[in-house]
């Protein structure tokens, strides 16, 4: 774990301001086939730092991220960008890395081109903003070997790379480190952390208290389809919802008269 | 059977003198069932991607079309054409009946349901394992196309041969819009049938045998191209 | 993406060079289409034939066989210059519609019955054709028919009718109508050991005779006249009038008559010129 940069803050200030930031959902539910997966769900995320989503399995993480980046339409509520709607343009500037990488049976390279050229980059641009994201991701050296017999770390990573060649001013991470050994999970964070200095909201979900820890500025607890508490890192000293005493604890909650 | 060893080596001696009618069908056969095969599979694979990615209105009914219409006997494909370019016909203008054009056409037919059916499959399984990462790159529907396609270009290298297979091998159609006219439209399997029909068992039988050898060797040059694109298509 | 455009643009070019390719290859030379038949096309005549008069005349003559029957639903659809068949009551009929122009004697054979050495009918060296028929029904030994409404199947009917015997009502049992050309039916007489009614030319240059032999021949109504008729331009403007009508000029006189004669296979002459 000694090349993530400890001493750098992940609540360091930036200059820039966020153009999609803050990001507001409303009164969220999805309920495919009657079945409350998300229940009324509202929260405001702000810009800066590291938004991390927690919360035992079921709870509704991954559906939430989804219907904030548009990926599946929620049964009821709103998703606002700065006051404004989704829509393509707002879209393109999110990324999203999913738990197991989808890359393409292409080259390395040609991974990075493809997402490059959708986001409308012109060719002259695209080698020379793939080749910085595969350096600073650690990954030039595998450029022409096909993405798809990388190992799991390196598949993972160059997802990540794909995902910040297109610099993104939100980028999603739906638990990104779950499967990986710890020196893959470090180089990630530390691609991660290096994003978030740069001016990128990260919102990530993991399932790992201790990465949490490290990386998180703000933890969103979510229990059972809806958010149980939202607060600043002082969650893990003194978590004020019950589901969330139980889950650090490593116990499982039990709601109210079950 | 002395028919057997009869063939076999009459279609050895065949190929090794080079004979000059044979090299005539052979390329005939290869160049009407490839330039269908090609034909059938710019229209299938687009349309099959097309149904597996995207709901349209008369998209359930075209699904089940094509799936039925990959049965579709070749001779009922070869009379429709023949109806269709007969002088008597609505194309009869055009004058290409007894043409290798209306072989290519024919089998054209014949082989887009296979394309379009095979390619929906390979593009559906595909699409469910990107469908994610390419929505959440906002690509559009023309550049989720494409790219499905481009990936998918290993297994829809199989699908071409299935429909390379299909052309190659049937003699209904051909027969009735081509005519089997000696170096006009004479294919192998209509070689086959004519040869067959003068009771020359044996001599068809070796011309089975040489068309059974051109379908490896389409299929094995086809594979190689699958395994060299495997190992250098990357850039 | 860029691969995808190089070789879908790649494909593109291969397509239209095969097509252009193809027509190229047709819009070779002048030449006709001559609807004709099986036992034409696999005695070898038209090989023997059609090479001598395109030399002469520059003409190419395509030739679709298929049966008599096909021949004339072909030939009034306008898809062929020349009609060279063997069913003389459907030929006069065609021409009296309108679909064809005239209607010429060019040559003929003759049909026999071959049939398995063993004979199990009885009727080898017989000459009266009907009567070997009748013997060939009341034995109920299975005889292979064309059933495909071409002229040896309009020759067999008539002669079932000549023998009074109802052949049609014992179809599946002892009759067995195959529905194809005449080597397909052949070849299904000789699987099943059946007789069968065939042109001596196609008999001749037939291949798969197993123990197969003539057991009839030389009735004078197994008789097979051949007549060529022009399609009817009126009828079909792309029908190549002047082309087709050298061919018949030439193949109705002198030198297509003797081309005719002089045609042998195995050292025996297939078809007797017999043109006015």
């Amino acid at each position: 774990m000694n090349n993530i940069p400890q001493n750098v803050s992940p609540n360091a200030s930036f200059a820039v301001t966020n153009p999609l930031l803050p990001l507001r959902a409303e009164d969220l539910s999805y309920a495919p086939d009657g079945l409350a997966l998300l229940d009324k769900v509202s929260l405001q995320i702000a810009e800066g730092g590291i938004s991390m989503i927690l919360g035992p399995n079921g709870a509704g993480k991954s559906i939430l991220m989804r219907i904030l980046h548009g990926l599946i339409p929620a049964s009821a509520g709103t998703v606002s960008w700065r006051g404004q709607t989704a829509n393509r343009e707002i879209r393109k500037r999110q990324a999203m890395v999913f738990q197991k990488p989808v890359l393409l049976r292409r080259s390395v390279t040609a991974n990075l081109d493809h997402a490059l050229n959708a986001a409308g980059v012109p060719r002259a641009d695209r080698n020379r903003r793939a080749t910085e994201a595969l350096k600073e991701a650690g990954i030039a050296h595998l450029a022409a070997r096909p993405a798809r017999v990388l190992s799991g770390g390196e598949q993972q990573r160059l997802a990540l790379a794909r995902a910040l060649s297109l610099q993104p001013d939100v980028l999603f991470l739906d638990e990104p480190t779950a499967s990986l050994d710890p020196a893959s999970t470090a180089a990630i964070e530390a691609l991660v952390l290096a994003a978030e200095r740069r001016g990128c909201k990260i919102v990530m979900i993991s399932h790992d208290i201790h990465q949490a820890r490290r990386l998180a500025s703000e933890i969103i607890f979510m229990d059972r389809g809806r958010i149980a508490e939202q607060s600043a890192a002082a969650f893990f000293e003194a978590p004020s919802s019950a589901a969330a005493r139980d889950y650090l604890a490593g116990r499982l909650h039990l709601p109210d008269g079950a | 059977m002395q028919d057997f060893a009869e063939s076999f080596s009459l279609a050895f001696r065949l190929i090794l003198s080079a004979d000059a009618d044979l090299a005539e069908i052979v390329l005939l056969s290869l160049k009407v069932s490839l330039s269908a095969t090609l034909c059938a599979c710019m229209i299938g694979m687009s349309l099959g991607a097309a149904i597996a990615i995207f709901r349209f209105p008369g998209r359930g009914v075209l699904l089940v079309l094509t799936n039925a219409l990959m049965g579709l006997p070749p001779v009922v494909v070869g009379l429709a054409i023949y109806m269709l370019l007969s002088n008597a016909g609505p194309f009869g203008t055009f004058q290409l009946l007894y043409s290798p054009t209306a072989m290519i056409i024919a089998q054209t037919v014949l082989v887009t349901p296979i394309a379009t059916a095979l390619t929906r499959q390979v593009i559906a399984d595909l699409h469910t394992e990107y469908d994610e990462q390419l929505r959440s790159l906002a690509l559009g529907p023309f550049a989720t196309l494409t790219t499905l396609l481009w990936d998918g270009r290993f297994s829809l290298i199989t699908v071409a041969l299935a429909g390379f297979g299909r052309a190659v091998a049937e003699v209904g159609a051909v027969i009735i819009v081509g005519g089997n006219i000696n170096h006009v439209t004479r294919v192998m399997t209509t070689a086959i049938a004519l040869e067959t029909s003068k009771g020359d068992l044996a001599l068809a039988l070796a011309l089975g045998l040489i068309l059974i050898g051109i379908s490896i060797s389409v299929n094995a040059a086809l594979m190689a191209l699958k395994g060299t694109a495997r190992r250098f298509a990357y850039e | 993406m860029k691969h995808l455009k190089r070789i879908l643009g790649g494909l593109a070019l291969a397509a239209m060079l095969a097509l252009t390719g193809t027509g190229n290859a047709e819009s070779a030379d002048k030449f006709i289409t001559l609807q004709s038949t099986t036992s034409t096309q696999n005695s070898g005549l038209f090989d023997y034939m059609l090479p001598i008069f395109s030399k002469k005349t520059g003409i190419e003559v395509r030739v679709v066989a298929v049966g008599t029957g096909q021949a004339l639903k072909n030939a009034r659809n306008g898809d062929g210059d020349v009609l060279f068949v063997h069913a003389k009551p459907a030929e006069e009929k065609f021409v009296a519609d309108g679909f064809g122009v005239s209607r010429q004697d060019v040559m003929f054979n003759d049909f026999v019955i071959v049939g398995p050495a063993a004979d199990p009918a009885k009727v080898g060296g017989m000459k009266d054709a009907p009567a070997a028929l009748k013997m060939i029904a009341d034995a109920k030994t299975p005889f292979a028919s064309r059933g495909d409404d071409s002229g040896t199947h309009k020759k067999e009917k008539r002669l079932w009718k000549a023998a009074g015997v109802d052949a049609d009502a014992s179809s599946g049992s002892w009759y067995r109508e195959t529905g194809s050309g005449m080597g397909a039916t052949l070849n299904a007489a000789v699987g099943m050991g059946a007789y069968a009614l065939t042109d001596r030319a196609t008999w001749i240059s037939f291949k798969n005779k197993s123990d197969f032999k003539v057991q009839v021949e030389g009735d004078k109504v197994l008789f097979n006249q051949y007549g060529v008729i022009l399609v009817n331009p009126a009828k079909h403007p792309v029908v190549k009038k002047e082309l087709g009508q050298t061919f018949i000029d030439w193949v109705t006189g002198d030198e297509g008559q003797e081309t005719i004669n002089s045609y042998k296979l195995n050292g025996q002459q297939l078809f007797f010129a017999n043109a006015k």
